[in-house]
């Protein structure tokens, strides 16, 4: 699964996009975050923010914390959107 | 219906050209509104915004939201451009056209639009202060949450 960062969030990971493989028993976004806050620095400390961390799945943003990302090709990490 | 006209890009747009192709031969639109954002420099404090975007989101979540407001609004047609990258103070970064039959549609398809823009299409704004210091990137206002919840709850 490929994973892609944005603004800070790209800044403080030091990488635009990874691939990795998640364990079985990520099922969701919220298992998501939980994987990625037990991750090596800087990883813990950035998704110690992730209450408002956002999440597109297939460039489709998704709110629900509980969303199944089984199957999903990429997921997108970032902060909350400043557009306009 | 007419399909919204969305453009993201790093040059800058041409608002009397994209007017005019907005309308086009249609002799039944009473109304155009066009809204254009640009960039400030904060009272003299930055030199430049650095505009990133999600490329392919942004263009689907503009579209999606423009075509929402054709149907809302009855628009005769809707158009957004939106740029990246580094973009200087007064400097064009966003602009949306609407066009209806009369003026109180095109006013709120605009404005339906922008609010929407504002917290739902992927861009993040860096700051590039003129005094050299490593900027800061926008955070996201409530007062723009606001807005669009006011078209939510209607």
């Amino acid at each position: 699964m490929k994973l892609v960062y944005f603004a800070w969030l790209r800044e403080r990971l030091g990488v635009n996009e990874e691939m990795v493989d998640l364990p079985d028993d990520v099922q969701t976004i919220a298992d998501l975050f939980g994987w990625l806050k037990q991750r090596e620095e800087p990883y813990a400390d950035v998704f110690e923010a992730s209450d408002i961390i956002q999440v597109a799945i297939g460039k489709q943003h998704v709110l629900d914390r509980s969303t199944n990302i089984a199957g999903a090709d990429e997921i997108a990490l970032f902060p909350p959107m400043t557009g306009g | 219906m007419p399909e919204p006209r969305v453009l993201i890009q790093e040059e800058d747009f041409d608002i009397a050209a994209e007017t005019k192709l907005l309308t086009g031969e249609n002799k039944n639109i009473g109304a155009v509104v066009t809204f254009t954002g640009l960039c400030r420099d904060e009272d003299n404090r930055l030199s430049a915004l650095e505009l990133e975007h999600y490329p392919g989101m942004a263009e689907g979540e503009i579209t999606r939201i423009a075509q929402e407001a054709i149907t809302r609004f009855d628009l005769n047609g809707i158009t957004a451009v939106h740029r990246y990258g580094k973009i200087n103070p007064g400097e064009n970064i966003v602009l949306v056209v609407a066009a209806a039959r009369h003026r109180q549609a095109a006013f709120d398809g605009a404005n339906f639009l922008m609010d929407f823009l504002k917290t739902r299409a992927p861009f993040w704004k860096k700051e590039h202060p003129r005094d050299g210091s490593t900027g800061d990137w926008v955070s996201a206002k409530d007062a723009d949450d606001d807005a669009l919840s006011k078209w939510l709850s209607e």
